[in-house]
């Protein structure tokens, strides 16, 4: 088990290194942060001045190896639009989005899991329906509609939620349900399809043959073999919420660091944009890495292979 | 909630604005909060567009180059700092100086330094002669504080910033959130004495979601509020729809100066850019598209602006006309291009629709307006539509002397309009100055370097038991709003 973990932990930081490397060649290629700098009454010197000053002249193995260096010491540099030290900057959006994505992604494993046992194990009833249902809809839904309908239904007509912002716990349960809806149908369907699988294998058979009580037979034996994939798959959709809550964080005026994100591409802004892209990659490396470890805990068989 | 009773007035911004610190932005929303925070030596009147004197009290030319300024007394800025000559001479020096960064330089870039001739008379000295001065030192320069400034600059006056302004502020969370709160000793200034309290403001980036809070109570304005969203809250009701224009012009440039590197470039043609003129239908796009106070513009300034003349060469919707131009240039069957947009994807497309009409196939590019300018300096954008919105400076130096003086952005590269422009920019007697920028509208306008397209508008909208009446030049004043 130890080597295991020692050889997925090499793994995920040659991860690390390879997407900051390919993230900083992309912003290097994608455009020329010293004219958005310098302003739209620039003339030709002063943008070459700030090409200069800002050290964007030197090539590109240079300034990727300097960004590197203070990086590894937690020195991001300063945001280009807001002029404050970007560490700072993303410490307090990323403490909103981690809330939202923990949150979220509890919302889509407490409302999944249950569902999708429920209704592998009674295939074709009226709650695999409801479930079917639910899941194709959370598919479909576009979260900016979803989101905007919550709006209409709690804030406007019942008056029960406050619209948007951060200010109480409140203000989080419109979000979470927009973003851990948005996962749900996956993790669900995946119980489901375990569930299918494991509980026509033998060896659930022999524990009921046995006269193992349902109970214990269907989440000692069943569960615990059904849920591997559906930790794997949790594990990728909280990396993407942590990174692909854009539209909710927008919708709800949020905040956090995935709206922080996308605004400063627009702004050219990037050392935020440098930074944020490391910080989701790692967030995608620590949540595949927890997920394997679980999983080879979960499953001996998975820590020899 | 928000109401009258909590003597708080929320609103909404759309943008997250990146340092209060109105010399460190250049956006919307910095402009409001400069209004309320600091104050000029200057104020112009935004109904009358009178100067009158807001921290001096006084002031005259005593050459072509340096102006005198009598300082009010008995001013203290929100942290209990005097002002007076001190601080106006600090915050020029400052200003004036490249290596601070200022973000906007053409708003400071104008001055040389100031001087203390004693406690309250001030001298500021101009580079060459600038006779939109004034207008300048009533807009963006306002005064800072030299002690506290000298201690915490930019990025501290962003976080806590003071000035002489009716609104202090007590809450700023960069970019998300801004408490104001009245000043109880704000001077006797031509801005008026606030009376709403407390400022509440809050940046919601989605729309929906603003009209959301609006309907729910938790806000009780909001602005730049789309035409046709604004249409269906008025008819609605409950709350003041207010529809005012803004200096925001809308134009399409054209690669005249041949720096594209299309090869054939036909906007080196002027009967081509004159085609392009007669083939867009501007009234039916406002009309149609941007509604409101909206208006048809003819040369590349807003009419209120000094010296923006309207009644030059005008080109009529008449695609025959283009179809016969773009025929006599060598394109009978018209020709293939780029068009370049970085807002309103709606006005963007009906262009590309005129456009075909008459033969000329746009394909859209829309980007980010970061990216076009980028590209634009480089002279590698041969059609763009654009915007401007002149910092609400009411000279048209502030659009026309933008795009036309051989700058990086200059498309049309005219000796002789930037020759003119020079001239009309420089010159202190008025009468030059109009006959000037006027030589230089016409030349731009027979050579139909642009097709200065309309200029925008925006809504307001509030609560009913709001008093506020928007000015024309798209600056939100928390001073002159009152409970009803």
């Amino acid at each position: 088990m130890f080597q295991f973990i020692l050889k997925r932990l090499g793994l995920a930081i040659l991860v690390a290194f390879t997407v900051s490397f390919i993230s900083f060649s992309l912003l290097f290629l994608a455009g020329d942060p010293a004219a958005a700098l310098a302003g739209e009454t620039a003339s030709g010197e002063d943008i070459e001045a700030l090409r200069h000053l800002y050290g964007f002249d030197r090539p590109m193995m240079v300034q990727y190896g300097d960004w590197l260096f203070s990086a590894l010491r937690g020195d991001f540099g300063e945001s280009y639009y807001f002029k404050l030290p970007v560490a700072g900057l993303i410490f307090d959006r990323l403490s909103i989005t981690m809330t939202l994505g923990v949150c979220g992604i509890a919302f889509a494993l407490l409302t999944a899991v249950p569902l999708g046992v429920a209704a592998a194990i009674r295939p074709n009833s009226l709650i695999d329906r409801v479930a079917l249902f639910l899941s194709v809809a959370g598919q479909a839904l576009p979260s900016f509609w979803f989101g905007l309908i919550l709006i209409v239904v709690f804030s406007i007509k019942l008056r029960w939620l406050p619209p948007s912002g951060t200010a109480t716990w409140q203000h989080f349960i419109m979000p979470t349900i927009v973003l851990g809806y948005y996962a749900m149908p996956a993790i669900m369907r995946l119980t489901r399809a375990g569930m299918l699988e494991v509980l026509s294998s033998d060896y659930i058979r022999t524990a009921r043959a046995k006269g193992a009580p349902e109970m214990r037979v269907m989440f000692k034996h069943a569960l615990r073999n059904a849920i591997i994939p559906v930790v794997s798959l949790a594990a990728v959709q909280m990396g993407f919420m942590l990174g692909g809550s854009i539209v909710v964080e927008s919708i709800f005026a949020l905040h956090g660091a995935g709206y922080l994100a996308w605004e400063s591409i627009g702004r050219n802004d990037l050392p935020t944009v440098q930074a944020l892209i490391l910080i989701f990659a790692m967030f995608y490396i620590v949540f595949t890495f927890l997920a394997d470890v679980l999983n080879a805990w979960l499953d001996p068989r998975m820590r020899s292979s | 909630m928000a109401d009258k009773a909590s003597g708080t007035l929320y609103a909404g911004f759309t943008k997250e604005l990146e340092n209060v610190d109105s010399y460190f932005n250049s956006s919307r929303e910095g402009v409001v909060m400069q209004r309320a925070l600091w104050d000029g030596l200057i104020y112009r009147d935004p109904i009358t567009n009178e100067y009158k004197g807001n921290l001096a009290e006084s002031w005259t030319w005593v050459d072509d180059t340096t102006l005198e300024f009598k300082l009010r007394q008995g001013v203290t800025f929100h942290n209990g700092e005097p002002f007076n000559a001190d601080d106006v001479v600090f915050t020029v020096n400052f200003v004036a100086d490249e290596a601070n960064g200022v973000k906007t330089q053409r708003n400071v870039n104008w001055m040389k330094s100031a001087e203390k001739i004693d406690d309250y008379t001030v001298r500021i000295h101009l580079k060459k002669k600038f006779p939109a001065a004034i207008e300048f030192l009533s807009g963006p320069v306002s005064m800072y504080p030299n002690e506290y400034y000298a201690e915490v600059g930019p990025s501290g006056m962003g976080l806590k910033p003071v000035g002489t302004g009716p609104y202090k502020a007590v809450e700023v969370v960069p970019g998300q959130h801004f408490v104001l709160v009245k000043n109880e000793n704000y001077h006797d200034s031509p801005k008026g004495q606030p009376s709403i309290e407390k400022v509440d403001i809050r940046t919601i980036p989605d729309v929906n979601t603003q009209i959301a809070e609006l309907f729910s109570g938790s806000l009780d304005l909001i602005w730049q509020v789309p035409a046709d969203q604004a249409q269906k809250l008025e008819q609605m009701g409950g709350f003041t729809v207010a529809n005012e224009s803004t200096m925001r012009v809308g134009y399409v440039s054209m690669d005249a100066a041949g720096r594209s590197g299309m090869d054939p470039n036909p906007f080196t043609d002027v009967r081509v850019r004159k085609a392009v003129n007669h083939a867009i239908d501007r009234q039916a796009i406002v009309d149609n598209l941007l509604k409101g106070k909206s208006q048809v513009v003819n040369t590349p300034c807003f009419p209120s602006q000094f010296g923006c003349a309207q009644d030059i060469t005008v080109y009529d919707y008449d695609p025959a006309k283009a179809k016969a131009l773009l025929a006599e240039a060598g394109y009978p069957d018209g020709f293939e291009t780029d068009i370049y947009a970085y807002r309103n994807r709606d006005y963007a497309e009906a262009l590309v629709s005129y456009l075909s009409e008459v033969g000329i196939k746009a394909n859209l590019k829309y980007m980010q307006y970061s990216a076009i300018r980028e590209l634009n300096m480089k002279g590698e954008v041969p059609f763009n539509f654009s915007t401007w919105g002149s910092y609400s400076i009411n000279d048209a130096s502030a659009m026309v002397s933008q795009f036309f003086k051989l700058g990086s952005l200059d498309d049309a590269r005219d000796e002789q309009v930037a020759a003119d422009l020079d001239m009309a920019d420089t010159s202190t007697d008025p009468a030059t100055r109009i006959e000037y920028y006027t030589k230089a509208l016409q030349r731009i306008t027979d050579q139909a370097y642009w097709v200065p397209l309309f200029s925008y508008n925006t809504n307001y909208v509030f609560k009913t038991d709001i008093d506020y009446t928007p000015t024309p030049d798209e600056v939100l004043r928390f001073t002159t709003m009152s409970w009803k």
